[in-house]
């Protein structure tokens, strides 16, 4: 049973020690004969969202299949018994159970063995080679070594037949041995190796020379998700907020009208809290291809989880991208922003003139602008009079630039001319970075 | 008291909770097709006494799992809907106002009455003032709210907390220490402890994630839209009288819509109401014709229709899931 816990935990699925009681009284409850009762009994102490229901399922079907031992007994040998076989034979418990055939006692002697190996403790893909060869030594697979190579330099046929049998019944276990550890890999550790994999993600260069590889592409993007719902639940939670101490004397005694001017229902001032009003513009092209699809990401999750946000893309010109956002999924979706407008030259200042055509007016005092991109504006004017326009109008103007400070200013970047007008600009490529900036953002820039 | 409570569950309706199996059968007997999974959830719910979440989209049969276990527990329901700003004088008790309000009046003339009986001294009149029952915060003025009225309902109950995703976080907090001792603490009076333990179900749309703190105190019970042969059965149950053949074509129907990409999926109640429609419809077998009149009964959004409309008639045409 820990060690079912345990594998649950490792396929990330979170079981605290309550739980783990439950688990125990649901055991004591629904008892083991049943198996798809016990199952589902289990399922749902344990299993608390749609998403642990399935990889619960995948982990029990997994965990519980362990009596499968595939491997078969190698022939008998021709003249059957094995009178004349040397003495190391005799004396070598796992030789009589490989010539005997004996599937059972093989599988005892290996979940014996992988105990003793600690295989249940792997965490990495690598390890296991490495367990499977100290589990077989642990049977005692130096031992089958040794007689085979005894036997061979005794050149007669019964010899020769054992070396046969014994390399055959090796080979078959070494294999099932594998099998074993593949197994254990897969419960214990598949879900350590992602996160492993998030860990790095999280602090890779997002502009690295070729991008995200697209296995990763996903994962980045669940990852991108998660922040941006965490932030989101940190900062709606502070919409009204009562102002202890300050009595509202007005709605008070019109509430204790009905008592016949008793206040027994006092009533607080409350101060309502504005919901964050952002709007996000962001760079798509080529000189931040490798950043935009991440960028663009972020901008969906924001999108998703914050209720009123404008969302513009540009590399040449500047269209709004709430539609496309709003109607499809965060993948077809940027494919779709990319497809429109991306990879285009940049103009920064032409997108300028875009937005203050037709855009201005979403920008009020309440509002703040987050700026996605590197201020590469191939030699075009930056327009910085519009920048410095928008500036005046909102709250704060945030840039994000993917680029390190180092290179600001140098080639064609006119970040340094923006700069002036920004209230902060914070170099942005990884996901770390990023969660950490916008959190500030929200933090200093969302009225609370 | 585990097994008191469980006992008297039991005994309560010749023992549906005796196990999973006799559990399905019971809920059947009472309209509620259930699959292995949510009868397993709630056998688990009653002999561990833990609250149930249930989750799934709209219209999957959430509350009417609650309905149907009260039903045929023969427990009386309490039913407490949540929404955005519900707090604790409306979820659990509130003092009775324009009681309390005549009461003081009713005291000051006595406590005017006896102090000048009293006379004399000061101390004479504070003792006096001892004397006098003190029923301000009393049971008397209480005015119990579903939670309360869960609590003390001494031979249990089924309590459903219905769309609990819709609260607020604090709310969620609070409900806390109902879930986990069935008990609730009025500063005034005290603690205050169920007889019995009621089951309770909770229900959840996803609008937002609930805390984990909640989730450990609770069993999870998913439920999904139905294969075609258990939404097959949940039609028979509910619309009695229908036609096997009808039943077959517009189960296979409905589930061939929900693989299409629409904003709002059919789910089992409208499943449900469309077979009521059909059949006021006198319709024996589907048409694209009748679909068509009464496909509004299945889809809830306009583009939704219009994106169906033209495949009526293919749709109807497919293979018998």
């Amino acid at each position: 049973m820990e060690d079912f816990l345990r594998a649950l935990r490792a396929a990330d699925v979170k079981v605290s020690p309550v739980e783990a009681i439950d688990a125990h009284l649901t055991v004591a409850a629904v008892g083991f004969s049943d198996r798809e009762l016990f199952k589902d009994a289990l399922c749902a102490t344990l299993a608390k969202t749609a998403d642990e229901v399935t990889r619960f399922d995948e982990t029990f079907e997994t965990f519980f299949a362990r009596e499968t031992f595939q491997m078969e007994g190698p022939p008998p040998g021709e003249d059957g018994e094995p009178e004349g076989l040397p003495p190391e034979v005799q004396n070598s418990e796992l030789a009589q159970m490989l010539l005997n055939g004996d599937v059972s006692a093989l599988a005892q002697a290996m979940e014996a063995a992988a105990e003793r190996a600690q295989v249940s403790s792997i965490r990495l893909s690598t390890q296991r080679s490495r367990l499977t060869r100290r589990m077989l030594e642990e049977m005692g697979l130096s031992e089958i070594e040794q007689i085979i190579a005894a036997a061979k330099k005794l050149e007669d046929a019964r010899s020769q037949a054992l070396v046969a049998r014994l390399e055959s019944g090796k080979k078959a276990l070494t294999e099932e041995a594998q099998r074993f550890v593949d197994r254990q890999h897969e419960l214990y550790a598949s879900e350590s190796g992602k996160n492993l994999r998030e860990e790095l993600l999280a602090r890779k260069a997002l502009n690295a020379e070729g991008g995200i590889d697209p296995v990763d592409l996903v994962m980045m993007q669940a990852l991108v998700k998660k922040m941006a719902k965490r932030l989101a639940d940190r900062y709606s939670r502070r919409r009204s907020k009562a102002q202890l101490g300050h009595l509202d004397v007005r709605r008070t005694l019109r509430k204790s009208m009905a008592y016949g001017g008793m206040p027994f229902e006092i009533v607080w001032k409350t101060k309502k809290v504005e919901k964050p009003n952002i709007v996000a513009i962001c760079d798509v092209s080529k000189s931040v291809a490798a950043a935009a699809q991440f960028l663009l990401t972020f901008l969906y999750s924001l999108n998703e989880v914050v209720d009123r946000m404008e969302a513009f893309a540009f590399s040449g010109r500047m269209i709004s991208v709430n539609d496309v956002m709003d109607e499809h999924k965060v993948e077809t979706a940027i494919v779709e922003v990319l497809k429109k407008i991306g990879f285009q030259q940049t103009d920064y200042g032409k997108s300028l003139e875009d937005f203050c055509d037709l855009h201005l007016d979403q920008i009020d005092r309440h509002t703040t602008v987050i700026f996605l991109g590197d201020a590469r504006s191939n030699y075009a004017d930056p327009r910085v009079d519009l920048f410095a326009t928008i500036q005046k109008r909102c709250r704060a103007m945030i840039w994000l630039n993917p680029e390190p400070e180092s290179y600001w200013g140098q080639g064609d970047s006119v970040m340094q001319r923006y700069l002036p007008f920004c209230h902060v600009a914070k170099p942005c490529n990884t996901l770390g970075q990023l969660e950490r900036i916008i959190e500030d953002v929200l933090r200093t820039y969302i009225p609370n | 008291m585990t097994l008191s409570a469980t006992a008297a569950y039991s005994a309560a309706a010749s023992s549906p909770m005796a196990s999973v199996d006799a559990l399905i059968e019971g809920l059947a007997g009472v309209g509620y097709i259930a699959s292995r999974r949510i009868a397993t959830a709630l056998y688990m719910a009653v002999h561990l006494q833990k609250p149930i979440l249930v989750e799934g989209s709209a219209g999957v049969g959430k509350t009417e799992l609650a309905l149907s276990t009260a039903a045929l527990l023969g427990l009386p329901l309490i039913r407490m809907q949540c929404y955005e700003g519900l707090d604790e004088s409306k979820a659990l008790y509130e003092w009775k106002y324009g009681k309390q309000l005549l009461y003081t009046q009713i005291l000051k003339d006595r406590m005017g009455a006896q102090l000048a009986e009293a006379g004399g001294t000061m101390d004479e009149a504070m003792d006096r003032l001892h004397g006098i029952g003190d029923l301000f915060f009393s049971e008397q003025f209480l005015e119990p709210r579903p939670l309360m009225k869960a609590l003390r309902e001494d031979d249990g109950c089924v309590l459903l907390i219905d769309e609990i995703d819709k609260s607020d976080e604090a709310f969620e907090a609070f409900l806390l220490e109902v879930l986990s001792a069935y008990q609730v603490s009025i500063p005034e009076l005290g603690v205050l402890k169920a007889k019995t333990p009621p089951i309770v179900f909770l229900t959840s749309n996803n609008v937002r994630d609930l805390g984990d703190a909640l989730k450990r105190r609770c069993l999870h019970l998913h439920i999904p839209l139905p294969d075609a042969a258990l939404e097959r059965k949940i039609v028979a149950s509910r619309v009695p009288g229908i036609e096997a053949k009808l039943t077959h074509e517009l189960v296979s129907f409905v589930q061939s819509l929900r693989t299409l990409d629409l904003r709002k999926s059919p789910s089992i109640s409208e499943t449900v109401d469309w077979a009521r429609a059909l059949i006021l419809l006198n319709a024996e077998s589907l048409d694209g014709e009748v679909v068509r009149d009464s496909l509004n009964v299945l889809l809830k959004f306009e583009q939704d229709i219009a994106s169906v409309e033209p495949q009526i008639v293919e749709l109807i045409r497919r293979p018998l899931a």
